[in-house]
């Protein structure tokens, strides 16, 4: 199993990462790899196996709806690039129409 | 595409289904213990886990679990194990850039919703309704505050993270009206089970549509455009009977639709297309891996159901309407208020005069409730209120229309009827001796008048019963005086 050059960019486009050819190059092996690696399962007779969603066999981890402290505002803004009325400031969403 | 043809003579129908997200009334946020509350301070209830900070771990709230299975069951839905899934994506109003949500085994698979549909029960089914979390609330900077021309978003992340209920139907709605209908039955269903806050206004409760339209006969769907931003069951309305309008418009001049995402914008009335940065939706959705599958207990399924009072305000309607003979449209107006039908059968119980009870709840009970914002269940009043108006309209104290004003008091003060009645002096005067003084003086103050009908002007004793009423405020039976008028000239 590999994969394309135009899938490491496409995978790059929607995680936001700008890569160098060389870094294209060298993803496009090594996420074959990892892959390949992943596929050597698909040769294991899985009939009648439930697909793991957790390989942790616990089911019930539930929480008590009370509730607990939140963190102070001026610690959270503290880390925002851009702080405006006590909100996150980010750049527009949508493209030019 | 072949279903659909150019032909400005084909008649187009419309083929809709709703995604309904209602914000869960827990306490606390779905996967933190951050408080879930609609008005706090911008940004102050927030936490490592609601805002993706790493290393930081989700762990899923039980009342939510709770509520979503309390609301499968009101809807007949298979009930069954859950898998948390990650959405990824990158939008400012998810600080983690995923959304915990779920995919391929959702809390509640399939059920149904029963709607009023031009006089009869009709079945819209749910293809899920499964549990998520919610996204921070943006606000676009810029000169009409809309996204498209916004410079820059402000992001307050009180909402993220908050459980939301996203409710999927089927492509089973035809009209804007049904679509209204279906989203009245949910909202009351979600109300009266406390599920959710239910209020389009806070966005607890919001609506998106995919809307297609096909020529009527056809069985293939046409394109079908995402419509988003509806803030109230109105604006749905108005944005479906657009977009409808706006397809129907391409096709029959031969245009074709764009699969897309479209923005209401109550101001212009229109849909507009969101062009967004988001390459094709491609969300690699995967098991969230800090989350285990949920498991329900089957007894704990079966105690939450039996908790759900079976009846949806349309079925009820419709029982109501056979057993008394009601209008199905009167009906119709008190079932969706919470408490209210509850109200009307318990005084019906008691004594009431069925068809007046209705009537009163669906006209000054819900008049006042608008008036006020109020709701029934904070309305301080005592038992037997329509039962005690009956019997008052009954032994003649009251006619129909005192008891409405008497009626209007009552909601106003919470006092009960007989004690507006004896207060206001608004007992129906029906002591002849009382009533033939008043004529008399009546009479006596007005000789031209008395003149003209002896002359043979019939009409204007309508003049002295109008004068009786004004001088007894009403109170006098306006048969009675004419009968008295009419025995003195």
């Amino acid at each position: 199993m590999s994969i394309s050059r135009e899938d490491v960019l496409h995978v790059a486009k929607l995680a936001r990462l700008a890569l160098s050819e060389e870094e294209i190059s060298l993803f496009t092996v090594q996420l074959g790899d990892i892959l390949n690696h992943a596929a050597a399962a698909c040769a294991l007779d899985t009939e009648g196996v439930p697909p793991t969603a957790h390989p942790v066999p616990i089911a019930h981890l539930l929480r008590e709806d009370e509730p607990r402290p939140s963190l102070a505002r001026g610690l959270v803004l503290e880390e925002a690039p851009a702080v405006e009325a006590d909100r996150f400031r980010v750049p527009r969403i949508l493209d030019e129409t | 595409m072949s279903a659909v043809a150019s032909d400005p003579c084909v008649d187009y129908e419309a083929v809709i289904g709703l995604e309904v997200h209602a914000e869960l009334k827990t306490k606390t946020k779905m996967f933190c213990g951050c408080r879930n509350e609609f008005g706090a301070k911008p940004n102050t209830n927030v936490c490592p886990v609601c805002l993706g900070l790493p290393g930081a771990l989700p762990v899923t709230n039980r009342k939510a679990i709770e509520l979503a299975v309390r609301f499968g069951a009101a809807v007949d839905a298979k009930i069954g194990r859950a898998v948390f899934h990650r959405k990824n994506y990158f939008y400012p109003d998810m600080p983690k850039d995923f959304q915990i949500t779920q995919y391929d085994e959702p809390i509640n698979a399939g059920g149904k919703v029963e709607i009023l549909d031009a006089g009869a029960l009709h079945t819209i089914h749910l293809t899920r309704a499964h549990l998520e979390e919610d996204t921070g609330k943006s606000q676009h900077q810029g000169v009409s505050g809309r996204i498209h021309d916004a410079t820059s978003t402000l992001i307050d992340y009180n909402r993220a993270g908050v459980p939301l209920l996203e409710i999927v139907s089927e492509p089973d709605i035809r009209t804007p009206d049904q679509a209204k209908q279906y989203v009245n039955e949910l909202r009351a269903v979600l109300g009266f089970l406390d599920i959710s806050d239910v209020k389009m206004e806070e966005g607890s409760m919001r609506v998106d549509a995919n809307v297609s339209v096909r020529p009527v006969g056809a069985e293939a769907f046409g394109v079908k455009v995402e419509v988003k931003n509806m803030n109230s069951v109105r604006s749905l309305v108005r944005a479906l009977t657009y977009e409808i309008e706006r397809q129907t418009v391409v096709y029959r001049e031969g245009g074709r639709i764009v699969q897309e995402t479209r923005h209401w914008e109550e101001e212009d009335g229109r849909t507009h297309s969101m062009r967004s940065k988001e390459e094709a939706a491609d969300y690699r959705y995967f098991p969230e891996p800090d989350l285990v599958p949920i498991t329900l207990d089957q007894a704990w399924i079966e105690a939450i159901s039996a908790e759900v009072p079976g009846v949806f305000p349309s079925r009820r309607a419709v029982q109501l309407a056979e057993q008394y003979g009601f209008d199905l449209d009167r009906v119709a107006s008190v079932v969706y208020t919470p408490g209210l039908c509850d109200w009307v059968e318990a005084e019906i119980a008691i004594g009431a005069d069925p068809l007046r009870s209705l009537n009163w709840a669906s006209q000054e009970v819900m008049a006042h409730l608008n008036e006020t914002g109020g709701e029934v269940a904070g309305l301080a009043l005592s038992k037997g209120v329509f039962a005690d108006l009956s019997s008052l309209i009954d032994d003649g104290t009251l006619s129909k229309k005192l008891a409405r004003e008497v009626l209007t008091e009552v909601l106003v003060s919470g006092k009960s009827p007989r004690t507006v009645v004896s207060e206001k002096g608004l007992a129906q005067i029906s002591d002849e001796s009382e009533l033939e003084r008043i004529v008399a003086e009546v009479i006596g103050a007005n000789p031209e008048t008395i003149e003209k009908i002896r002359a043979g002007n019939k009409k204007v004793v309508g003049f002295l019963v109008g004068q009786v009423m004004k001088a007894t405020k009403g109170a006098a039976n306006p048969e009675a005086v004419h009968r008295l008028i009419d025995s003195r000239l």
